[in-house]
């Protein structure tokens, strides 16, 4: 019973495997056993998005996440938003409208902010509001998080190299 | 955590061998949203966890105007509000699935595993009483269809025995001038468990003036939700008005028998009960006369 069991899943773009406990999650495979902590650890019970992924397309909390659950997914975590070329749009605008003071939640916001545009690229403030609810963040009060991902959106249509030119 | 054994059966079959096996505790997982939170606070203790978002027949989502809405118990809240043909049939549904938790927790949690999880409070279960929605229970040696209404037995229990799971849940199809509304009282925007919720579904006369058929669900004043008949049954044949509606209100309102805790003392909710089914009345005559009504899937801002 409990069996280590050895899973094969894709993380930005990579095939990864590792043995985990059915008891473990997502979040704990990816910070205690593959160094991967970008994702963080809030409140561990899927109240605070700060362990944010994308799985095959939809935003899920890692925490609530059995790592077993991960085989044959596509998974895309904080680590896969930057690029070699520089930072993605939406972690630039972060940067720009100061929407981050201790950062613990950040990760998770990008990440959401992220699932967010992939679906809807241009998205009122109200949508982003809403999208964003389950993501707490103590520190910024939320105003700068949601004006740096309304203006990630205006970099669009392809975020990702019109934001390279205007840099 | 303790440790458990995991197992993802592909057939029914299959899974009956898992859940039949004597002293072996085992647990249901489809999203887990709850599952995992009562296993890591230790609520829980189990020996093997079935993963059931494999089987075919729990992944079905089917919008048929003939046979209704079949929705497979592991199929995800987003499924259902990314579908347009359900968003524009079945509203009330929507109302309450796309207020579960954030949009993360709506990426993971089942309306079939809000129902199994059987809390007072569940902002599906409502709802699903009111469109007239069933269970459908299978098990090694028989299947059964139950009303939602007698599927909860007590605050996180409900009727399945030792063997069973909850594979889909129907709903009827929903004639012309039909309508339904969920709403729920929480003291903020989002993210939140319902001090009461409340929903309706009507059928209206062609003229959309006089009560066909009604059905009112209630969430979070008693220890399981709770099915109006009364309340839905007086309005049978009477003409939609303030007068009539408020009978209704204070029939739900009767029935309730909330307890006092933190998020409400009873008397404020006993009060939200005639409050809400009033509205979810209106938002689902409204609906049904062909006006719209917001939810968080369609609103005023698209
Ligand atoms: S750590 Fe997962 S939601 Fe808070
Ligand atoms: S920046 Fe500190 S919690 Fe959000």
């Amino acid at each position: 019973m409990g069996k280590k069991l050895y899973i094969n899943t894709t993380i930005n773009g990579e095939a990864v495997e590792f043995l985990c406990e059915p008891r473990q999650s997502l979040l704990e495979i990816f910070r205690d056993h593959l160094g991967m902590t970008g994702t963080k650890e809030g409140c561990n019970d899927g109240n605070c998005g700060a362990c944010n992924v994308i799985i095959d397309g939809v935003l899920m909390n890692s925490c609530l996440i059995f790592a077993v659950e991960a085989q044959d997914r596509k998974i895309v975590t904080i680590e896969g938003l930057a690029s070699p070329q520089g930072l993605h749009p939406l972690q630039q605008k972060f940067l720009e409208h100061a929407s981050l003071q201790c950062g613990i939640c950040t990760p998770g916001f990008l990440v959401a902010a992220k699932a967010l545009l992939d679906q809807n690229p241009d998205p009122t403030e109200h949508e982003v509001r809403h999208w964003l609810a389950g993501n707490l963040c103590r520190c910024t009060g939320y105003d700068k998080i949601v004006r740096a991902v309304l203006d990630a959106a205006n970099v669009a249509p392809n975020t990702e190299t019109s934001l390279q030119s205007s840099n | 955590m303790q440790n458990f054994e995991y197992c993802t059966p592909r057939t029914l079959g299959e899974t009956f061998d898992l859940l039949g096996e004597n002293d072996c505790q085992c647990r249901v997982l489809a999203g887990g949203t709850d599952l995992i939170v009562q296993l890591r606070q230790g609520a829980l203790s189990v020996d093997r966890v079935i993963d059931i978002k494999h089987l075919p027949e729990c992944k079905q989502l089917i919008c048929d105007p003939i046979e209704g809405l079949t929705l497979g118990a592991t199929v995800p809240c987003h499924r259902i509000y990314e579908d347009k043909a359900i968003v524009d049939t079945y509203p009330g549904l929507i109302d309450s699935i796309a207020i579960i938790g954030g949009i993360q927790i709506q990426g993971r949690a089942t309306v079939g595993g809000n129902l199994c999880n059987s809390s007072p409070s569940a902002d599906s279960i409502p709802i699903l009483i009111a469109y007239g929605a069933t269970c459908e229970i299978v098990g090694a040696a028989e299947n059964r269809r139950i009303p939602v209404e007698n599927f909860c037995t007590g605050p996180g229990k409900n009727i399945l025995e030792k063997g069973e799971i909850l594979v889909a849940i129907h709903l009827p199809p929903v004639p012309k001038s039909s309508g339904a509304h969920y709403l729920r009282f929480i003291p903020r925007f989002e993210m939140d468990i319902a001090v009461v919720g409340a929903g309706a579904y009507v059928e209206l006369d062609d003229e959309g003036r006089m009560f066909n058929k009604v059905r009112i669900g209630l969430a979070a004043v008693a220890p399981t939700p709770l099915y109006a008949r009364e309340a839905g049954d007086l309005l049978k044949g009477r003409e939609v008005s303030d007068e009539s509606i408020d009978a209704a209100a204070s029939s739900a309102q009767s029935i309730a028998r909330p307890i006092s805790d933190m998020r409400a003392p009873a008397e404020y909710r006993k009060h939200l009960v005639k409050v809400l089914t009033r509205r979810a009345l209106w938002g689902a005559i409204n609906r049904a006369r062909g006006e719209f009504v917001p939810n968080a899937v369609q609103n005023n801002d698209q």
